[in-house]
């Protein structure tokens, strides 16, 4: 007879809504007529969603104390609860972005299928708390991106992102098992806090295998150097979908990453702090000088998420309390500013037809005001200008960083913020400087299409952003409730 | 102690440019709307001056609510003697500037009104804060609307202007970020009034370097020249009457007074860096151009002067300071917006164009002389009061600095009388017609009551040298 663990239900409940979402989608694809197709999926999906989202703020409020459910498998605590937030409400404005875009008609369920699949992925893979299931979440998830990144046929590159994202993300997954298997065959141990009292610093196995699953989770959170994917497939990927990843998978895995590294790795602290610190640095660097060269608009924020990616290393770096805060508090308007840049420019990308660059975003903040006014803020929200959240998630994260010790840090993050600012203004340049009329554009025809959900999806962006600069108090007290499962 | 009279002075023109951006108006409503707030904040700051009790000193009509605990910030606004009479120069400049782009008619007006009523908000906001986050946030905040105010509005050669300028500002200000951190973290709070002095150079210069690139004090001012001539006029009349100020200010609250130490010792050098601007500013000025060429670097030069003052480290430096720059802010702002209305009339500013416009146009004479003689610091004029305080100031740090000083002031004679006969006398220069007119009723409206102010501070200087530091 096998023994069977008890199942804490609720504590799956994020994860299981919207797998339910991705099983009702799946039937709504062969059972809804096609017309009806397009409402039903989305608000399927978007149920699913705003489901998780629910059951995710309710999950956090009901789990006061960080405890470890079915048979040491998955935590039942504040910080992952406080993530499946996070993801939850960027899927819903995934969705919200994705209704107007210009789907082939046949396969538009399993799009949202495969959207609230890699959610629900994400939501599992946060609350892991042994190898395999940290495993297990990151190949639900990631295998659900890949096809989300090629299903768009019609669209140039897309395939070429696919199979980009398919390549480069399994060698991260290999990465990520090999060192998963070196640091098993150290301890003995597949949970993270057994891991944390088996492991002795002096075992080259168990460093190896830390160094192993630190890059196969920096792949992930596209961190440099394990960034090479990111250009490609975020460039490539329909834009609805490089919005999701883009915001949702990199607080999947920064917050697993801080998660795994201080639960599992305390007595080697002083060695991941540096490898962390230099991957930041080295994120700092090439996605912010990269970023410089680029005229593709896409591509330029896929270069500024690597940066991002280096800014969110520092409060892990900085191993503290104020750190772990620091990470929750900058991914709440970093999600926003990225899911509502990507949705601006899907909207400029419908009513032009061609990929949006520097040249032919002309004239885009007069013609549309809401959106080219919500774009600006949010590139100045990326470079940290107040009153958005992103300044004081910069700020955050050098506090952080100070309160280490690294004064030096800062001066890194500040000297990338300054390389950023030629880039980011860059964009405001483009729109506001320039009237349209200096461009010869090829515009899909007609005036430009009214798209309700994916405005309401910027503005809830935009909300955000600026939201999270005013009201930053309970957003901290809430990151402070969360870290506080995080054992400094 | 609580007192809503700050806040609502930062938050009524930003409140005032959500209303411009986001309510749906018609055009030709917008400039009147904007002035119309801009002239309600000189009314609310009337009223914070009568309620300010000058006898007191120290910090008043202060309001703190916590933004967030864990690293000790809040929202603490207040006014000091010498902020309040910063923060009337930024509200009666912001009115002049308003007004003015309301009778040039700016194209896409609710844009353009809102951004200048941000930007009001904004500076009085880096005069208020009393807490270092804030202050920043403000300081930062300055810079979005002026950059696109100058890429979307200014001349043919903005990319550039704005380019040099953004790069300049934004590596300064990012380093005071840096030092802001540290600073604070080390405090335990960011609060400046709970703050104690620091002795460390490098902090000192995070924030020094932000403020003399603001200034711009020399070496910094590469930005200077192109922001200044490729601005709209009431944009250049706000950055050189304004926003300099706020660099000044921040040296004088944050700089000079938290950090006592390195101030010390780091005084020498940045006594012989405003020396060389005030020269090198006054020599450029004698040989620029262009009127705007001319104002701006004076502009350097006057910042020169009044970074003397703050670096005299002595009441009578300090008093002449704060004089100085809120003369030098009436003065340029004056001067800036008069280049502008003699653009609008001979369609560029170059001084070998120009000349000979006193014939016929009494209205323009009379106000360009009047500004110009106060710029060039006759005797009885405020102008005079301010650089007379600042030198006897600094003269007791040594007297090599009254000497340069001084002669600084006769070089400002001689590029203002430049300036006055290339524009007024002379013979009539190629692009001056007769089609161009004397100053009309409105424009009067504007410069006038500027030029008012700077005679009303000329009887009586002590109104804001005597009531600085109480």
């Amino acid at each position: 007879m096998i023994h069977r663990p008890h199942v804490d239900w609720f504590a799956l409940s994020p994860s299981l809504a919207m797998i339910g979402a991705t099983a009702v989608l799946l039937l709504v694809a062969v059972l809804v007529p096609r017309r009806a197709r397009k409402p039903v999926a989305a608000a399927g999906a978007g149920a699913g969603f705003v489901a998780a989202f629910v059951l995710a703020v309710v999950l956090a409020a009901k789990s006061p104390g960080a405890k470890v459910e079915i048979a040491d498998s998955i935590f039942r605590d504040r910080w992952a609860a406080l993530a499946q937030v996070l993801v939850a409400g960027c899927g819903v404005v995934a969705v919200l972005l994705s209704y107007g875009e210009r789907w082939r008609e046949e396969h538009l369920a399993e799009y949202y299928a495969l959207l609230t699949a890699a959610g629900a992925g994400m939501a599992f893979f946060v609350q892991a708390s042994n190898l395999m299931t940290l495993f297990l979440g990151l190949e639900w998830f990631s295998i659900s991106l890949y096809v989300l990144c090629a299903i768009d046929i019609d669209l140039v590159g897309s395939l070429e992102a696919g199979l980009k994202y398919l390549i480069v993300g399994a060698v991260g997954s290999a990465t990520l098992l090999f060192g998963s298997a070196l640091v098993y065959g150290a301890t003995g141990q597949l949970g993270f806090d057994r891991i944390g009292s088996a492991g002795h610093t002096h075992d080259s196995l168990l460093v190896l295998g830390l160094a192993m699953v630190i890059a196969g989770l920096a792949f992930k959170a596209s961190a440099a150097p394990f960034h090479m994917w990111t250009p490609d497939a975020y460039t490539g990927a329909p834009t609805p979908v490089t919005a999701f990843m883009s915001s949702a998978t990199k607080v999947a895995a920064l917050v697993v990453t801080y998660r795994l590294l201080v639960t599992a790795f305390p007595g080697e602290e002083h060695l991941w702090t540096w490898a962390i610190a230099g991957i930041a640095c080295a994120s700092l660097a090439i996605g912010n000088i990269a970023a410089l060269a680029q005229r593709n608009v896409k591509r330029l924020l896929a270069y500024s998420s690597v940066s991002h990616a280096g800014f969110m290393l520092i409060p892990i770096a900085a191993a503290n309390a104020l750190g772990a805060r620091a990470l929750l508090y900058y991914l709440i308007p970093y999600c926003a500013m990225s899911l509502g840049a990507f949705g601006a420019i899907a909207a400029r990308e419908r009513e032009l037809g061609v990929p949006v660059t520097l040249d032919n975003l002309a004239g885009f903040g007069w013609e549309r005001p809401l959106l080219g006014g919500a774009m600006a803020t949010f590139m100045l929200g990326f470079l940290g200008f107040p009153p958005t959240g992103g300044f004081l998630g910069k700020f955050y994260a050098f506090s952080a960083a100070y309160r280490h010790g690294w004064w030096w840090l800062i001066v890194v993050g500040v000297a990338a913020t300054i390389v950023s600012a030629a880039y980011y203004l860059a964009v405001i340049r483009a729109m506001y400087f320039r009237e349209s009329a200096e461009l010869q554009l090829a515009p899909a025809g007609g005036s430009p299409p009214r798209d309700l959900p994916l405005q309401t999806g910027v503005v809830l962006c935009l909300a955000v952003t600026i939201g999270s600069f005013f009201a930053v108090q309970p957003l901290i007290d809430a990151a402070h409730a969360a870290a506080g499962a995080l054992p400094f | 102690m609580t007192n809503w009279l700050t806040t609502i002075l930062i938050v009524l023109p930003a409140a005032g440019a959500l209303l411009v951006w986001l309510v749906p108006m018609p055009r030709r409503w917008v400039g009147s709307l904007s002035t119309l707030v801009a002239l309600v904040e000189v009314g609310v700051w009337i009223a914070a001056l009568e309620r300010f009790d000058f006898d007191r000193g120290g910090l008043q009509l202060d309001q703190r609510h916590t933004w967030f605990r864990d690293l000790g910030v809040s929202w603490h606004v207040g006014q000091f003697a010498f902020s309040l009479w910063l923060v009337g120069l930024t509200v009666v400049c912001g009115a002049a500037a308003s007004m003015y782009a309301w009778w040039v008619g700016r194209e896409r007006p609710r844009a353009y009104f809102g951004l200048l009523l941000f930007l009001t908000g904004a500076v009085v906001g880096v005069f208020s804060a009393q807490d270092l986050l804030v202050f920043y946030a403000f300081f930062e905040a300055m810079l979005v609307p002026l950059y696109v105010l100058i890429g979307v509005w200014g001349g043919a050669g903005r990319m550039r202007a704005t380019i040099t300028f953004v790069v300049y500002t934004v590596a300064g200000s990012l380093l005071m970020l840096a030092a802001i951190v540290v600073y604070g973290l080390q405090q335990g709070t960011f609060d400046l009034t709970r703050m104690g002095t620091s002795s460390n150079d490098w902090l000192f210069l995070g924030f020094a370097i932000a403020f003399a690139v603001k200034a711009p004090l020399w070496p910094f001012h590469g930005w200077l020249p192109a922001a200044y001539r490729e601005s709209p006029a009431e944009v250049s009349a706000l950055l050189s009457g304004v926003i300099s100020k706020v660099a000044a200010y921040g040296f004088l609250r944050i700089a000079i007074r938290q950090f006592p130490g390195p101030t010390h010792d780091l005084r020498v050098p940045i006594l012989v860096l405003a020396s060389i601007g005030l020269v090198y500013g006054s020599l450029l000025a004698f040989r620029a151009p262009d009127i705007r060429g001319v104002v701006a670097y004076s502009s350097l030069a006057q910042m020169g002067l009044i970074t003397y003052g703050l670096f005299a480290a002595n009441a009578l430096g300090t008093d002449g300071a704060v004089l100085q720059m809120v003369n030098h802010g009436l003065i340029s702002t004056t001067l800036f917006l008069l280049a502008g209305m003699v653009e609008r009339r001979a369609a560029t500013g170059e001084l070998v164009l120009l000349g000979g416009m006193a014939r016929g146009r009494p209205a323009l004479a009379t106000v360009l002389m009047a500004t110009g003689v106060i710029a060039l610091a006759v005797p009885l004029s405020s102008n005079f009061a301010g650089e007379f305080l600042i030198l006897a100031g600094v003269f007791q740090q040594g007297w090599g600095w009254g000497v340069v000083g001084a002669g600084a002031i006769v070089l400002a004679a001689m590029y203002m009388l430049r300036l006055i006969s290339a524009v007024l006398h002379e013979q009539p220069g190629p692009a001056v017609t007769d089609a161009a007119l004397d100053l009309r009723g409105a424009e009067l409206g504007i410069v006038v009551p500027l030029v008012g102010l700077l005679i009303a501070l000329s009887a009586w200087p002590a109104a804001i040298s005597g009531h600085s530091f109480p």
